[in-house]
């Protein structure tokens, strides 16, 4: 959003396109984000009074770039709409979800809870429009939405379209999809319902989220009050994410705060190979270290048991300062997972070609000379990194895109 | 003076393990995690832990890592090296490790492992092939004729079995199978410990 912002309030004209229903990214998914601990709806609010005020920016959401041909102010691109089967003319009235009775898994919430079919995806979802979930779409429930709806926004033949345009250049801010915890086999995400994931945390402390703010955990539904946290799943590992996620560490840092401030007698262990609170990030570090509610393990856990009796999880291993063996148990488990780049094994179409990753699938650039370089990364597309930083990182690609497409219009006048 | 402030760091023990012991250069590439501690199934057991050995190793402790019977107690099950984030090859340090230790004349003698390997291997390049029963007997009575006794008749029900289950031929005794060229074998091995013997000058 913001790589877009830059550049349309810089006079040209920009096309964002989304493949999710709406804008926001994974920082609407946020309860409150460090280091200020302020609600991400903020952010949002003010991107998208920036983008509704401004005519150069056009907004195409459920689309994505399926493939890219061409050269530096010159690149052919085949875009991907999914139908919405809802047109401009909804309101976000709210009728047809109440016309329908299927409900599918939540993705806002990361499927911890259930929403009906008929969806808006969240309440700053931009465009304020809802959704008809394709599973729906052909089917009586689909009719039912049409039905109710006041505006005639329903459109249930609407199809799948490709687009081909033609731009001077690209900003990739694909960003980041949360490590598949399935994989840490020795922590037993598939297999214990009380070891859950940071993201779905975020989830749990939100008021709008699936236990209305509440840190319930989910096998029984009891307050969780001795809570783990375990750093770097996923990260840091040759047998999983080999590149450091680097905003994990103050994710727990700040999730820790959350259990503090749900009150009564909340504890949280953070087990660690070390805290890597990046940049001037200490600070925030300290203010948790002096936190009586929060205790530090520099350990990285071997493996998770689980209590059959209670439900709960009980951490092995062995810590480094000292090498006692501890066999712990806590009510709740979070994974502090890794952040993985979203492209990962979804480039197909010669996009492969098109662009350079890294050894953990992060984009470089674009394949070839710099010097004809007309694709940039952005945000965590780049490398894993915080909204701030991510906004400054699109701020600086968006800089590049410009020099671009002004360059290549004056050689083309010339 | 600079040889007086830098000694300290100048870890000559990290450097002997990277030259003598069988992926001892890997010891430096452990970032002191505690997963390989942790997911051993001997852990409790045991006074060095992979990662206590591996720091132990930096901090310069070669008695006491030589001298330790923790390399002797990995059972190779595989479970530290296939968790290691830094993909270590732990088990194959452990027994480069003892097997260095071994050689040296500092393992723990008398540990159970160490003796059971010695035999083992004793008896294989005598034969050509393993001698079920010497190798056997020759464990059992390796603490004494009185304690060889009562091994003997704490394990006599397993060895009845295994007679009758045509497991264990008690002829075995006054030779049993051979291989085919024993001298060829022997050749083999001896040709093997030359070269192991160059490759250890080479490297000091
Ligand atoms: C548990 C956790 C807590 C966090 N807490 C904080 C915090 O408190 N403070 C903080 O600063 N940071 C925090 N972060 C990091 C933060 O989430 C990221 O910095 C931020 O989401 C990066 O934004 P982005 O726009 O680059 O990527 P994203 O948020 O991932 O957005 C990418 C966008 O691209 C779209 N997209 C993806 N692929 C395609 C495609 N092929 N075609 C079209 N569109 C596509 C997606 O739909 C999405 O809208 C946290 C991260 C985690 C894991
Ligand atoms: S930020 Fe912390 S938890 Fe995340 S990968 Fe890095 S060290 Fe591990
Ligand atoms: S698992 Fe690997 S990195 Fe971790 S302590 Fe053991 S050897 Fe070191």
């Amino acid at each position: 959003m913001t790589a877009a912002l830059e550049a349309a309030e810089c006079g040209q004209q920009v096309l964002l396109i989304d493949k999710a229903p709406t804008l926001g990214g994974r920082t609407a998914q946020l309860y409150r984000y460090f280091p200020k601990m302020c609600h991400p709806s903020c952010g949002l609010e003010i991107n998208l009074k920036r983008l509704k005020g401004n005519p150069k920016l056009r907004v195409m959401a459920m689309t994505e770039l399926v493939a890219v041909t061409g050269r530096r102010g010159d690149y052919r691109v085949t875009l991907k709409v999914r139908p919405r089967y809802v047109n401009e003319n909804c309101t976000a009235c709210g009728k047809c979800a109440e016309a329908v009775s299927s409900e599918i898994p939540d993705p806002f919430n990361y499927g911890l809870s259930k929403v009906k079919a008929a969806y808006l995806p969240h309440l700053m979802a931009y465009p304020q429009r809802y959704v008809i979930d394709a599973s729906i779409a052909n089917t009586a429930e689909g009719e039912k939405a049409k039905a109710a709806c006041p505006v005639g926004a329903v459109d249930l033949g609407m199809q799948e379209e490709t687009l081909e345009l033609t731009v001077g250049a690209i900003v990739w801010a694909t960003g980041w999809r949360p490590y598949d915890a399935n994989k840490i086999q020795p922590y037993g995400y598939d297999r214990y319902q009380n070891v859950i994931t940071s993201v779905e945390f975020e989830r749990l402390a939100d008021p709008r989220g699936p236990t209305g703010g509440q840190l319930l955990r989910p096998s029984d539904g009891k307050p969780a009050k001795n809570i783990a946290f375990i750093q770097c799943a996923g990260s840091r590992d040759e047998n999983y994410l080999r590149h450091c996620s680097r905003i994990c560490c103050m994710a727990t840092l700040k999730q820790t705060q959350y259990v503090r401030e749900a009150g009564g007698d909340g504890r949280s262990t953070v087990y660690y190979i070390d805290i890597r609170a990046i940049d001037r990030f200490e600070d925030f570090y300290q203010m948790v270290q002096a936190d009586a509610t929060v205790s530090f393990v520099k350990s990285k856990v071997a493996r998770i048991a689980l209590n059959e009796v209670n439900g709960n999880p009980i951490l092995h291993g062995v810590d480094t300062e000292g090498y006692h063996r501890y066999a712990t148990e806590h009510d709740l488990v979070v994974l502090a997972v890794g952040m993985e780049p979203e492209i990962t094994g979804l480039l197909g179409n010669g996009l492969a070609a098109a662009i350079v990753l890294d050894s953990s699938n992060f984009i470089e650039g674009c394949a070839g000379a710099s010097a004809d370089a007309g694709m940039f990364a952005a945000g965590a597309a780049a490398s894993p990194l915080d909204v701030n930083r991510s906004v400054q990182s699109a701020t600086a690609a968006s800089l590049k895109a410009i020099q671009v497409v002004h360059k290549t219009v004056s050689t083309e006048v010339a | 003076m600079t040889t007086n402030t830098t000694a300290a760091y100048q870890n000559s023990f990290l450097r002997e393990v990277e030259a003598h012991v069988e992926e001892g250069a890997w010891v430096k590439m452990c970032m002191q995690c505690g997963v390989c501690a942790g997911s051993c199934p001997f852990g409790p057991h045991w006074e060095h832990s992979p990662q206590k050995i591996f720091m132990m190793i930096r901090a310069g402790k070669r008695e006491e890592v030589l001298r330790s019977d923790s390399m002797w107690m990995c059972t190779s099950c595989y479970n530290c090296l296939v968790r290691c984030p830094r993909k270590l090859p732990i088990t194959h340090i452990m027994h480069g490790l003892a097997h260095y230790a071994h050689r040296l004349g500092l393992a723990p003698k008398g540990q159970p492992t160490r003796e059971s390997a010695r035999l083992f291997w004793n008896n294989c390049i005598k034969h050509g092939r393993i001698n079920e029963l010497k190798f056997t007997l020759a464990l059992y009575f390796k603490d004494g004729l009185a304690q060889g006794i009562k091994n003997a008749l704490a394990m006599q029900g397993i060895g009845l079995a295994m007679l009758k289950a045509k497991r264990l031929n008690p002829f075995a005794i006054f030779g049993g199978h051979q291989c085919k060229d024993k001298s060829g074998i022997q050749k083999i091995v001896a040709k093997a410990r030359e070269l192991e013997a160059k490759r250890q000058e080479q490297a000091a």
